[in-house]
């Protein structure tokens, strides 16, 4: 989601950061998660889980707002978000410049 | 990622303590809204801060019939079509019970038809929560009482040409005191609309709409369960209040959703027990709510 | 445990079968009947309607008779004794949720008013014609109980049986009573609630968590516990396991629904009961149930005036049927005469058992009346040479 200009109380208003933990096994490749992610923080990995499915993982860590929205719409109970603090997600956003390596964000 | 250290992550979905995770992963298909139905009903139970333990969900035959066997709640996985007076009964039996009853298109408006419109004319308290995939996908995908006209299935291949229900305005027209219409995508009006009907009484109808992947998608050449979301994003139109003669559903056309109905009139236990007070006064013995167990 | 007197109405009454039935149901403790009116039986339902709010019961006439079984399974589940009422045409919608009570292990009476079938059939005139289908009506392999009253006196006590059998099996009993039974008015006495044992529903005492719906640890039947009660357990009309879960395997079918089976097959002798006349040194054994088993005893008495040894079987519990004693006498008798209004059904059974030793003789009767006695007097005489 892009807003197209700049929201006036942005100083004031508090963007809360949330970190995703995918249960790679129980996920059926469905892609609901990466289609609706408001921040666009997943997309569908080149892996393979156990039952050949690709699972979804985080390719933009950090920017998870923790809205959940994920967590609801997944039909195998196979992601979530946790609160993340500002730190955590600040040096996840680092993280991203520093190596292209990306992980899952959780147990794979 | 890597280079930071975090608070360890939970390993388990925080929704866990309401399914039966000794038997995940469920058996529905990629991309079928039934998972997602599902969780958002388990949120809704979790918001509504009722006693679990006096929960129980019925379910039919078929795909959403599976329902009841992953939800850790007293559930029952009965005959086709008989959730409703199955769930009358427990509910009659014990009336502190809260009954809910989770069921398919073609299961509660086919073969079970004759007892939804039965149950929502006595204003039975049961809450009924009808995911209508347009099919009857457990068995391989043939035409259901709900099928839009000209959709392809696997009894009607060569489209289909009967009319199907506009269930809303049937729950409506016989009684049901709480109507609502919502898409699988609709993920936190649904939750909303459950964690209210939970807290209603009477009969209470809610009818989601979800795409079927292997069956209606395919049959029709509509993609997968993906793309029929994407559909419900594109066409999908909230009109509370709606009058729910207007609610039919063609193919692939707009689907209106929202709460059309939310009154309050007297449940069938609550009519038998006024009635048979006035008629009968003192000598009336109504069962208690703990049920009709008799014991030492 | 005694009885609750709530259901209760002791003293001398002047009932018909269907209301003697009724009210035993109430004595026995039931508290949930759902039921569609179908005549002969409609009467029981009445009566129940106007006893039950005195009662502290819940009746609801349902929609049909799919509903009326559907939620009978439904209450049992809630702890609650549970009744549904219905004739032959009804039976046969019913199947399918005995079936589902078979499956489940529910206790619950169905009560059959037979009347001339098949179909439509003869609705408000008597028939025996659904004895097997009592037995064999659902699909797949299963047990049940039936029992089979000779008067209203019988339909109000073997009520009570009805119940405690279905208690202590948890199985769908059969209450096989026919219209000319129904529909007849005769004394019945009603004893105080305090000289009725009844069977209650014992719970499991383990804590939610320990407890596995259909775990039988030796046991013939598993524990039951009731909706609401915290236990959170599945069941399921698939073939299922001890956790009640679904399982698709040869395995699992073996398992559940031979032990479904055994139930009733290996304690047989705890079920059966038979009612036996001069059966010893008798030349021919009558085997008879329901209204026929009144009917024959004057056939009896006819043949044993011309000077024929005859001994008579009655029929009290119809299933699981008295194999044993019926091998024992084919051994000893010359012929079995076996009246029944329908075109032979228990007979099946008897030439079943007696194996080829001795024959077994119908005397059928189409329904929609009974036998004339001498028909079968004739029949026993016959027989005997």
């Amino acid at each position: 989601m892009r807003y197209w200009r700049k929201p006036l109380d942005i100083d004031q208003v508090t963007v809360p950061h949330g970190r995703v933990v995918i249960i790679a096994d129980r996920c059926k490749g469905c892609a609901f998660c990466v289609e609706y992610c408001p921040k666009d923080v997943l997309a569908m990995s080149e892996d393979f889980n156990r039952k050949g499915y690709h699972p979804p993982e985080v390719v933009k860590d950090g920017e998870c707002v923790n809205c959940n929205l994920c967590e609801m719409i997944c039909p195998d109970f196979a992601i979530f978000c946790v609160a993340a603090n500002d730190d955590e997600a600040a040096a996840a956003i680092a993280a991203q410049g520093v190596s292209g390596e990306q992980d899952g964000g959780g147990p794979n | 990622m890597s280079t930071t250290t975090k608070a360890p992550l939970p390993e388990e979905h925080p929704i866990a303590p309401f399914l039966r995770m000794d038997r995940m992963p469920h058996i529905w298909c990629p991309t079928c809204g039934i998972g997602t139905i599902v969780k958002c009903f388990a949120t809704a139970l979790d918001e509504s801060d009722l006693d679990l333990d006096k929960t129980a969900i019925v379910s039919g035959i078929g795909c959403t019939g599976r329902v009841a066997g992953y939800m850790n709640l007293d559930a029952f996985h009965t005959t086709h079509g008989r959730a409703i007076p199955f769930a009358t009964g427990l509910k009659l039996g014990r009336p502190e019970l809260q009954v809910v009853v989770f069921s398919g298109d073609g299961d509660l408006s086919g073969i079970g038809g004759n007892h939804f419109i039965h149950a929502a004319r006595r204003n039975m308290d049961i809450l009924v929560i009808l995911v209508n995939n347009f099919i009857y996908g457990m068995t391989g995908g043939q035409n259901a009482p709900t099928t839009p006209t000209t959709a392809r299935s696997s009894t009607m291949p060569f489209g289909n040409f009967e009319r199907p229900f506009n269930l809303p305005h049937l729950a409506a027209s016989c009684g049901a005191t709480f109507v609502s219409r919502w898409t699988c995508l609709h993920i936190r009006r649904l939750t909303k609309c459950m964690r209210v009907a939970l807290r209603r009484k009477g009969f209470r109808f809610i009818e989601v709409i979800a795409p079927c992947s292997t069956l209606y998608a395919r049959l029709n050449r509509l993609g997968t369960g993906l793309n029929l979301m994407q559909f419900y994003h594109d066409e999908a139109e909230i009109r509370h209040d709606a009058d729910t003669r207007e609610l039919d559903i063609g193919f692939q056309d707009r689907i209106v959703c929202g709460n059309f109905i939310d009154e309050e009139r007297p449940t069938y236990l609550e009519m038998m027990h006024s009635h048979y007070e006035e008629v009968l006064g003192d000598r009336f013995v109504p069962m208690p709510p703990e049920g009709g167990w008799i014991h030492e | 445990m005694k009885t609750d007197p709530a259901g209760v109405l002791t003293g001398v009454h002047y009932l018909d079968g269907d209301y003697a039935c009724g009210e035993g149901a109430m004595a026995a403790g039931c508290r949930f009947v759902a039921g569609y009116p179908i005549t002969p039986s409609t009467e029981v339902v009445e009566r129940i309607s106007q006893r039950f709010p005195m009662t502290g019961g819940t009746f609801i006439q349902m929609e049909d008779e799919l509903a009326s079984m559907a939620a009978v399974v439904g209450a049992a589940w809630t702890g609650t004794k549970v009744m549904t009422v219905t004739s032959g045409p009804g039976f046969s919608l019913m199947m399918e949720n005995i079936g589902l009570a078979t499956m489940m292990e529910t206790p619950c009476v169905v009560v059959n008013v037979q009347r001339g079938g098949p179909s439509t059939g003869l609705p408000t005139m008597v028939g025996q014609g659904d004895m097997m289908q009592a037995r064999w009506g659902s699909h797949g392999d299963y047990e049940v109980i039936a029992l089979s009253p000779q008067s209203p006196q019988e339909a109000f006590d073997l009520m009570i049986d009805a119940f405690n059998l279905s208690e202590t099996w948890r199985v769908p009993v059969m209450f096989m009573m026919d219209e000319c039974v129904g529909h007849m008015t005769e004394k019945v006495v009603i004893p105080p609630a305090d000289e009725i044992d009844v069977v209650p529903r014992t719970l499991s005492d383990k804590k939610p968590g320990e407890y596995l719906p259909y775990a039988v640890n030796g046991r013939p039947v598993p524990e039951f516990v009731r909706a609401g009660d915290g236990y959170r357990f599945h069941t399921t009309g698939l073939t299922h396991d001890e956790r009640g879960y679904p399982v698709m395997s040869v395995e699992c079918q073996e398992e559940n629904v031979h032990r479904l089976m055994n139930k009733i097959r290996l304690n047989a002798d705890q079920i059966i009961h038979i009612e036996e006349e001069d059966t010893d040194g008798a030349d021919v054994v009558v085997m008879a149930y329901g209204i026929t088993a009144r009917v024959a005893r004057m056939g009896i008495d006819m043949a044993r005036a011309e000077g024929v040894k005859v001994g008579f079987l009655r029929l009290i519990v119809v299933w699981p049927f008295p194999e044993e004693r019926i091998r024992e006498l084919a051994k000893k008798v010359k012929a079995f005469v076996v009246p029944e209004i329908n075109y032979g059904q228990m007979v099946l059974e008897v030439e079943r058992c007696a194996g080829g030793k001795a024959p077994a003789i119908l005397v059928p009767h189409g329904g929609g009346g009974v036998h004339d006695p001498a028909t079968i007097c004739q029949a026993i005489v016959e027989a005997s040479k």
